[in-house]
This record gives structure tokens, sequence and C-alpha cells, in this order.
């Protein structure tokens, strides 16, 4: 009996291999496992014998069974594998093709650096302040001590409107962002720490003038801040907005109205690959200076008309502008080209939405990361 | 303003070399933009000895020289100067010298068939003034063979800049003051020669405008002869960017690049009766030197006699009493006129000169008597002739500052050290005078300022005084005090927002553009709304005039230069303001931010076919994003009309919190508007006006408690016949607040109108989601659920679909 089963298994197990789909297979479960399949018979058997027989039957059956069961799962598996493998072979793509994809965009020079100038200035404790960009020639020149007959007034270029305020100042478009100094002290008094960066205006047009630029003016008052308040400010912030340590500024006396003394800062750089490449010592061989920034004492008339005592009061401004910082920095070399709003420009000089300065991250966007 | 250190020497004892002088001058605060040095420009150039001079055999007007330069055999060297003859010396440029005039290197040459070595040089050539006639002729001890720059002893040059607050500094003297204070070598003033002159003036001068000009002094020379000036004063003026005219008014122009005194020089001969600085009546006309006519008016000062005005006072003589060839008799004006009245004069006529820049910043009142007896010296010694008497009208405003001075003050705002004694010395070599201590150190000084130092107010002038001799180098850094801890945050809410917002839009996959704030005035109408706009009284051309409205006209003009270069698709936006009028006759600047889509949204591609291009949604997409990352509640958010007549009338609309209070416009744009800006549409666009948005309140950290609900939502279909006209979103709003608790979000996933549908209707189908609570939704709850919502719908006149 037992051999005549084992071949049976045998014989089955054989042609469960050599069945090359999965009907072949269901074909064979059936004619084994089936209602009617032999071995589902002999399984029947079981019951018509005595309990000494079926002590020993029953477990043979019972492997004889799995035997078979697990073959054919193990065959159909392999075939399943194989059918799948087959129908994958004609789904192929060509990935070569190009994927959609999505618009890139991105955030203009000059408000990213507005962004890192913040950045750099709130560590040292000077918050953002704005002003109006259509000024009144009070703000903009008188209460900065520079009268109606004042040359430097003249050489302002100035825009005005034919419009005056309620005061009879006629109304303007401000020449620079010191009148945010006046309204700050006006509005807040002192002490104070601010930086104003925005648009401003000058009746100026040719390859490195554009009549709408960009500046940012700083303000900190007190009661003993001084000349090298000054310098170390300017110093740290240039160190921290170029990212080098070798910067070096040279101070020369100069002249503005708003300021007593003034102090015009020149920084040393070289030119690399035609290019100014900010650091170093101006003198040293193959650097230079380059103005860079205008900046003084607060000039006590000013503080005077900004409402504040200026024998209690004293303090720095300084103003620098910001589309020459973000050329400096980021080596574009034609300022027109900030104001047209040409794809091309900006997506190559642009910066990555997730380029936001962070004292952590370093606040400057080098090229290649992102955007 | 440029000067020879041969000038500066004059008046500055000094071994400095040039670039000394320079570094020296840019630490005191008078910026050096350039030094020139002639004896480069010279190399080359030979004192050189005409031997013989014979015709040119194939030319009238050439001669073929001999020259000999003291080396060598003589060369052979072809000229076409008519002064050109034997015995006479001249300059010879040799071969590989370079023409100063014209930078032409000058090689060997046959000039018609005959061979030239070199070239004899003109005046102008070498630049050394304007003449042309002929070859420089050297007098005849000039040695034969040197080096022309070194006969000439041509001098290094310095320009300059001089800041506007010291016109004593606009003079070479009062610049020698400068650097002797900053230790460069000792200072030595003009000598001022006492000249009395012989009998009265005989021209009666007075000052009826005691405002405009307080005084005016004056002489007459008679006999003078105007002819050229001396050539050591042409070399001065030449290095000083002056061109030579006659020798008297080349002698005004010296006594102003020497001292910072303008003068001037009348031909006595022209005028009549007495002269008087007076103001101009309205309409008064003069021809003035530039030969220009200026029209004057009732607040300008002039000197004018019985025949008319002869010099717009202070900025330019007027044409008819200038000096000329023939010129024997002069009247010289020396006067001191009221600066800011200078300054409005020369606006008002648009009219700039080397006097008027340095009137209005303010002469020294105290150097007229020395200026006319400097003048006088200058014109006698080259002109001849015999000077009158001075006669004076009015007199100038001399008195001096007193300051209190505590030199305290220098470190306490200077953040330098700077000795006593040393602050002393420097104030009393730039001419101030240092009054006595008070009891001990720490006590105000009494400081008397030099009248010609109108920039000095206060104290504060006289810590730069101190700092910028000592030198602003010795300034060391010192760092601000800094609040302890972790720095602050500083930013505002607004400023906040217009960062998010920025971020966001280009995150987005457009690019943030800066335009310009000033627009041509029919692109700022066509925005304008009735809105009254800033209009510039001097725009710098047409296309940059009306502060804009609106931010869409700008990138509108860059999106159509980005079309016209080819670009197929243009995504712009921009963060800035609009301008509009606000209390007070102030503006009202509007945080905005303005964007537009243009050309192709999608390119053509292999998956998907054409080219798709944008519509009103994708910048409705953009408009809700963006007020999102603005803060701005948009689950609260009216769609409603009124975009504006720039957008088409069907297919824009805005998006408002409650009725009144626009966020923000989007849609397509209207055709007019795409023709006025000529760019091919569709183009759609949206603006948000971020000043509208409001400010988030009582920002804590924490959110609203929340965990996931532990059973699945449900969705259910609802599909209702509507009216066409009613809006999609009303249904849509009405159906989600059907179960305010348990619907937590309905879509609009299909809508369809044509066949099946009754005309005038529409079928919407809404996808509505459920969020069962504690336990999952019965039958009954699904149904009553249901129910609300065919309700609400059918308040809206919509009626459930089969």
């Amino acid at each position: 009996m037992s051999t005549e089963h084992e071949a049976k298994i045998t014989e089955t197990l054989e042609r469960l291999h050599a069945a090359e789909n999965t009907d072949a297979v269901e074909a064979i479960r059936v004619e084994a496992l089936g209602k009617q399949g032999w071995l589902n018979a002999l399984m029947k058997t079981l019951g018509k014998m005595s309990p000494e027989e079926r002590q020993i039957e029953g477990p043979r059956l019972q492997g004889m069974r799995a035997r078979v069961s697990e073959a054919i799962e193990d065959r159909k598996e392999v075939l399943e594998a194989a059918a799948l493998e087959a129908r994958l072979a004609t789904e192929v793509l060509d990935l070569t093709l190009p994927a959609p994809q999505a618009p890139r965009g991105s955030v203009h020079p000059v408000s990213q650096v507005m962004d890192e100038l913040a950045e750099i200035f709130a560590d040292l404790g000077f918050a953002v302040a704005t002003g109006p960009e259509i000024e009144d020639e009070w703000h903009n020149f008188t209460a900065l001590n520079m009268a109606e007959t004042h040359p430097a007034r003249a050489e302002h270029d100035t825009f005005y409107f034919p419009d005056r305020d309620a005061d009879g100042n006629r109304m303007l478009l401000r020449t620079h962002t010191s009148p945010v100094q006046i309204r700050t002290m006006v509005g807040e008094g002192a002490p104070v720490r601010i930086i104003a960066p925005g648009r401003t205006y000058r009746s100026d047009s040719d390859a490195t003038h554009t009549p709408m630029f960009h500046q940012i003016e700083g303000l900190a008052i007190d009661r003993d801040i001084h000349l090298g308040h000054l310098k170390w400010t300017l110093e740290t912030f240039l160190k921290a907005f170029f990212e080098r340590d070798d910067i070096v500024l040279r101070l020369r006396p100069s002249y503005f109205p708003f300021t007593e003394p003034s102090v015009e800062v020149d920084v040393g750089y070289s030119t690399e690959g035609g290019r100014r490449v900010v650091g170093g010592h101006g003198d040293a061989d193959g650097h230079a200076w380059m103005e860079l920034l205008g900046s003084g004492m607060v000039n006590p008339r000013v503080i005077a008309a900004a409402g504040l005592d200026p024998d209690e009061w004293q303090g720095f401004a300084f103003g620098c502008g910001i589309d020459r910082l973000a050329m400096l920095k980021y080596g574009m070399n034609d300022l027109r080209a900030f104001f047209d709003g040409d794809s091309r420009w900006l997506s190559h000089y642009g910066f990555s939405p997730f380029d936001q300065p962070t004292l952590s991250g370093g606040v400057g966007a080098p090229k290649g990361v992102g955007a | 303003m440029k000067f020879s250190l041969d000038w500066l020497r004059e008046y500055l004892e000094t071994d400095a070399s040039v670039q000394q002088v320079a570094d020296a001058l840019n630490a005191i605060g008078h910026e050096v933009e350039g030094i020139e040095n002639p004896a480069e420009k010279l190399a080359g150039f030979k004192v050189a000895e005409v031997l013989t001079a014979g015709p040119h055999p194939d030319a009238d007007k050439l001669q073929v020289l001999s020259v000999s330069t003291g080396e060598g055999d003589p060369l052979q060297v072809v000229c076409g100067a008519p002064n050109a003859r034997a015995g006479m010396k001249g300059v010879l440029g040799l071969p590989g010298a370079v023409v100063p005039a014209n930078g032409m290197e000058l090689r060997k040459s046959q000039i018609r068939g005959v061979e030239s070595n070199g070239m004899m040089c003109s005046v102008r050539e070498l630049e050394l003034g304007d003449e042309h006639d002929g070859i420089i002729e050297l007098p005849g001890d000039a040695p034969v063979g040197a080096d022309f720059a070194e006969y000439h002893s041509a001098s290094p040059i310095i320009d300059v800049a001089i800041t506007p607050d010291r016109p004593d500094c606009m003079g070479v003297m009062g610049i020698a003051r400068d650097l002797a204070a900053a230790g460069l070598g000792m200072f030595k003033p003009a000598d001022v020669p006492q000249i009395d002159g012989d009998g009265a003036c005989p021209v009666e001068i007075r000052t009826d405008d005691a405002e405009g000009c307080p005084a005016f002094y004056g002489r007459v020379i008679r006999g003078v002869a105007n002819g050229s000036s001396p050539a050591w004063m042409q070399r001065r003026l030449i290095d000083a960017g002056q061109r030579p005219i006659s020798a008297l008014v080349d002698c005004t122009n010296y006594l102003m690049l020497a001292f910072g005194r303008p003068a001037h020089v009348y031909d006595l001969a022209k005028l009549s009766g007495a002269v008087v600085a007076r103001r101009a009546q309205d309409g008064e006309r003069v021809l003035a030197l530039n030969e220009k006519t200026y029209t004057l008016d009732d607040s300008m000062t002039v000197i004018a006699d019985d025949n008319g005005v002869h010099d717009i006072a202070g900025i330019m003589g007027g044409e008819d009493s200038g000096v000329t060839d023939g010129t024997s008799d002069v009247l010289l004006e020396i006067a001191f006129f009221d600066p800011p009245r200078i300054g409005v004069t020369g606006r008002k006529l648009g009219l700039t000169s080397d006097a008027r820049t340095r009137f209005e910043r303010g002469v020294d009142p105290e150097f007229l008597d020395q200026g006319l007896a400097l003048l006088t010296d200058l014109i006698v010694r080259t002109c001849g002739g015999a000077p009158s008497e001075a006669v004076r009208a009015g007199s100038p405003p001399v008195e001096r500052k007193v300051l209190q001075f505590n030199p305290a003050r220098t470190a306490k705002l200077g953040g330098i050290d700077v000795p006593e004694d040393r602050q002393r010395a420097i104030l009393t070599s730039l001419d101030f005078e240092v009054g006595d201590p008070g009891s001990g150190p720490g006590q105000a000084w009494q400081v008397t300022c030099p009248a010609r130092r109108h920039d000095i107010e206060g104290p504060a002038d006289l810590v730069e005084e101190v700092v910028r001799i000592e030198g602003l180098d010795k300034v060391a850094s010192v760092p601000l005090s800094r609040v302890p801890g972790v720095a602050r945050p500083t930013a505002t809410p607004e400023q906040l927002v217009q960062r998010r917002v920025r971020r966001a839009a280009a995150s987005r996959g457009l690019h943030e553009a800066v335009t310009w704030s000033f627009l041509p005035v029919p692109d700022a109408e066509h925005f304008a709304d009735g809105e009254q706009l800033w209009v510039l009284d001097n725009p710098i051309s047409e296309d940059l005039k009306a502060m804009r409205p609106s931010l869409l006209p700008g990138l509108l003009r860059a999106a159509r230069r980005a079309t016209d270069r080819g670009a197929a698709s243009v995504r712009l936006f921009e963060v800035g303001r609009r301008y509009f009028r606000g209390a007070n006759g102030h503006s009202d600047e509007r945080a905005t931010l303005g964007l537009v889509l243009a050309g192709d949204k999608t390119p053509r591609g292999w998956a998907n076919g054409k080219a798709q291009g944008f519509d009103a949604y994708d910048a409705k997409a953009e408009a809700l994003a963006l007020l999102e990352a603005a803060g701005a509640p948009v689950d609260n958010l009216m769609v409603m009309g009124e975009a504006g007549a720039q957008f088409h009338p069907g297919q824009s609309a805005t998006l408002r919190l409650g009725p009144k209070k626009v966020l923000a416009r989007f849609g397509a744009l209207h055709p007019a508007t795409l023709k006025a800006f000529d760019i091919e549409g569709p183009v759609v666009a949206a603006e948000i006006f971020l000043d509208a948005i409001p400010a988030k309140k009582n920002a804590e950290f924490a959110r609203s408690t929340y965990s996931p609900p532990a059973l699945q939502p449900v969705t259910r279909d609802f599909a209702f016949l509507v009216d066409s006209a009613l809006p999609a979103g009303d249904l849509n709003k009405a159906v989600r607040g059907a179960d305010k608790q348990r619907i937590v979000d309905a879509r609009i996933f299909d809508r369809f109108d044509g066949q099946g549908v009754p005309e005038g209707k529409t079928s919407l189908a809404l996808e509505v989601t459920l969020q069962p609570g504690e336990k999952s939704f019965t039958d009954e709850e699904l149904k009553a659920i249901s129910d609300a919502v065919v309700k609400a719908a059918q308040k809206l006149g919509a009626e459930l679909r089969a």
C-alpha cells in the first residue's frame, strides 16, 4: 500500500514540478485534493480503520497531504512570480523621458540682502524701522540740517511733487532713508537702535546709477555712544555680512549735514577675475580702497530737530546702498538689471525661498545650494 | 579741485612726496580723486635744436629739418609748422613717445617720400595750452638733449574733492593750512602787498542791497595791457584745469584758485555812472559771459550801472562789460554776497560757476582787503597800469563765533583720548583762538573761530577738527553694549507677513521682481480707479512719472519684455508699495503683493500634449495660497465681484473678509488692459492687499488641543440641479454648513450642463466628508445628515438629482 502511495506522491510531485501554468497546477490539485481526489479518497478510508490502524495511517496520510499541498503552493508561487515578471517586462517606462516639471521661483537679491541685514542687526539689538517714500521736505532735508538754501540739498537731485503738505512743506520722493531717523526719534524717543532699509530716489541715471535704488540706514542713540562704537558696529556688520574676518575699514573725515563728525568709510578689496572681492587691507599688494558707506555722529541739530535734548543724547548714524552690497557679495555687475524683472536674470541671481537667512546657518546663501 | 604740488609748495614748506600729500589729504577729510603726473605723459619728449630747415621736395607747406638732440647724428624731421626755422629750440617727440593730446604713438615714418624721425610739437599737442599756431619755441638757453618734462619741471597734480562745508579749502592756500595742521610741513601764508594806490577811485561804488551784498570793495587800474598771462601763471591755471583766457581774466581766476576768493574785472570804458550792487528788476535781462541771456527777478542781486546789469552777483559777469584785448582801464570788484541768496539765484537760473560754488558756501569775510591787494598786485605785475586808492562800500559780516568747548567732549563723542595740550595745538594750528582754561582741567575753553570757518557751529564741530587732524585711524573699535542672553526678535508683524508671502510666492514657482515705483502716466491712470495719482514735477523721463497705484502695470511691462525676448512662460511677483493720498497732504503707502502669470502654464509635453495656458483659477489658487501664508482667515473669505475695470468682468473676483474688506483681487485681465500694455493674452493676475489683512492677536505658541479621531471619516456624494446663475461656492458653503459638527469638508467634484440637464440649470456634484465621533454613524444618523444637506441646498433652489 504505502509503496504504491509513495509512487503516486512522487509522480504527483514530479508533475507539479513540470506544470507550466497555474491551470495545470489546479488540475493536479483537484486530482489529488479535490472532493473526488485520490488523496482525499484515501483520507476518507481513515474513518473505517481501527483506532490502532488509524494511529499509524493517520499521520502518514496527513503527511502525504501536507507534502502535496505544500508542493502545490510552492509551484503556484513560482509560476505567479514568473507571470508577474513577464507582465512587468511588458510595462517598461522610458525613464529618460522628462518628468512633469514644477516651475521654480526665486527671491530677489535686494529682498534677500534686506533679510540678511535684518538678521545681522537683530543680533546687535537693532530693529527694522520703516517710513514713507513720499516724504515732505522737512523730514527729508530740514530736520536733517539741510536748510532750503543748503548747497547739499541741491546736490541731492531730488524728485519733487507739485503738492505740499498741510504745513506747506513740498512733497518729494525721499532721497535717502535718513528721514526714518527723524520719524523714529520723534516717535520712539531715545535710546533707540534701528536699521531702516528701503527704496530711495534720485534724479540720476547712468551705468552705475538708477533713479530708484535701495539704502539701509542705521541709527543708534544713547547717552554715551561714540565714534568707536560706530567703527565697531560697521566692522562687525560687514564681517558678518561678507562672512569673512579680514574686512579692513578705512575711516576718512567727510561731510554730511546730518552728522558731526562725519565719516566716510572705505573697505579694502582686491580684484579677482575682474570682480571686486571685499577683504584685506586696501594698501596691501593687489588691494585698493573703495567707498562703501557714509556715517558719523548724529548732528546735535538733528537730535534737537527730532525733539530730543542733544546735551543728553548722542549717537551714530550710517547709510549704505543695499544694491551695492548685493552686487559686492553676490557678484552682479549691472545695477540696471535689478529693476528689469527679467526672469532669466532673476533665476540666475535670485535665491531659493529656503535660503531664509539665519544666524546658525549663516546669513549668506552660497552658490549652488538650493536654487 | 585740481592743483599742482608746485603751487601747494608756495604756501606749504614741505619735503613730502605727492603720495604723502595725497595720503594726508585723505586722512584729514579732503578726498583725493586722482593724482596726475605730467612727467609721465611727457616721456620721450626732448629739448632739441633745429640746425637746418629746408623745403620739402614734394610739399609746399612742409619743411625738412635737421634736428639735434645733443647726442649722435642730427635727426631728419619733417615739420609743417610755419615757425620752424634754423637756430630755434623746441620740443622733439622721439619714436615711441605718445602724444598726450591724442594718444598717438610716434613712429619713424615716410612723409611724402621723406624720412621723418620724430615730431616737433605744439603747445596743444603736449596739452600745455590751447595754442596750435606753430611748434613750441623754447628760450635760447634751453639745454639741448634734456628731457622736456624735467626742463619744464612739470609738477604732479592732485585732484581733490572739497566737501561743501569747507569753502575755505576751495583755494590752494586753505589746503596748505589744513595740511600744515596735520603736520605735513609749515604753513606759509601769502605775502599781502601794501597797495595804497594813487588818487581816489574815479568810479562811485555803492551797495543798495545790503542784505544780498553787505560789502562791495573795488578800485580802478588805468593803463593796463591785456595780453597773454605769463607762462608761470598759465602753467598753474592749466594744471588746475582752467583754460588761460587773457591776462586780466587769468589774474582773477588765479586769485580764486589760490585763495578761494572770486573777484571780477570790468572794462571801465564800458561802464557809465555809479556801479551799484542792487536787486534786479523783474524781467531785467543780462547777457552773461557764457554767451547766454538770463532773465532776472527781484530776488536776485546784481551789479549794475546806469546802463543796466553787468554782473549776476557772485555767479557770472556780463558779456558787455567784460575785458577784451583792447581794454586799458579796469574796475576791480571784490564783494561779499549773502551765501543763501547766491544759491537760490543760481538754482533759479540753472547757472553754475566756480564763483557761485564758493560764494554760496561762504567765502572768507575777512579777506576782502587782502584779496583786493593780491589781485591788484597780480594785475600790475602782469599787465602794468596804475591803481587808484581802494574804495569800500558796506562791510562784510566779520564777527567771529565764540564757543564754549570742553576738551573732554572729544573723548565722549569721538571715542578717542587726545591730551588737552594736543587738542589746543590742533585748534590753534587751524587758526582757532583758544582762551585760557578756567580753573584746572575739565573746564570749558573759550574758542574763537576764524570767520572763514562757516561750518563750525558747536562743540561737535570742534571735536571733528581735533579728531580728523589727530587721525580717525586712532579711534579704536568699542563694542556696543548688548542685552544679556540671546538676541530678541525685532521684526514687526507687517515685516513677518511680507517675508512669509515673499518666500511662499517664490516656493510656488514665481520669480520676485523689483520694478520702478513710478510709471508712465497712462499706465498709472489705467490702474488708478479714480484715485488721485502722485505725479512728479520733475520726472527723469515720461516713463517714470506717476507713482504706481497698483503693482500690476510694472509687472505687465516686465512680462511684455519677457515675451518679446521669446519667453514661453512668465510668472512674476513683487512685494512693494502702492501710493495713495493720505492725511494732511501726506502719502498713504500700502504694502501689496502683485503677481502676473502669462504665456504657458505647462509647456506642450509628451505626456499631456498641447501647452496649457493660465486661467482665472490659477490666479485664484495663488491668491488663496498667499493669503493663507499671510495668515488671513482663508476659510472665511467671500468671493465677490468688482475686481476692477482692468480685469475681465466675467473672469475676475475679489476675496473679502466681510462685504467691505477686500483682501485680494484676482482674475484674467481685460482685453483692453492687454491692448494698453501691448501684451498677448490670456494673462492672469492677482493683487494681495497686505495692509488689509487683520493682524493676528494674542499669538500664543500652544495650539488648541487635538488628537486624531479614532474612527475613519465617511464620504457621501450628492448631485444637485441648480440655477446656472447660482455661484457654486454658495452651494458648497450651504452644504458645508448643514451640520457644522459632523460635516468636516464639502468639495464640488463635478459640474455639468448640457445634455440631460434642463436649460438654465447646472448639475453640481459634491463629495461631503463626515467625521464620526466616539461611535460609528448609524443609518438613522446618516439619513439625518443627508436630509440636512438636501434641505440646506434646497434653500438655494437646488434640487437633489435622482
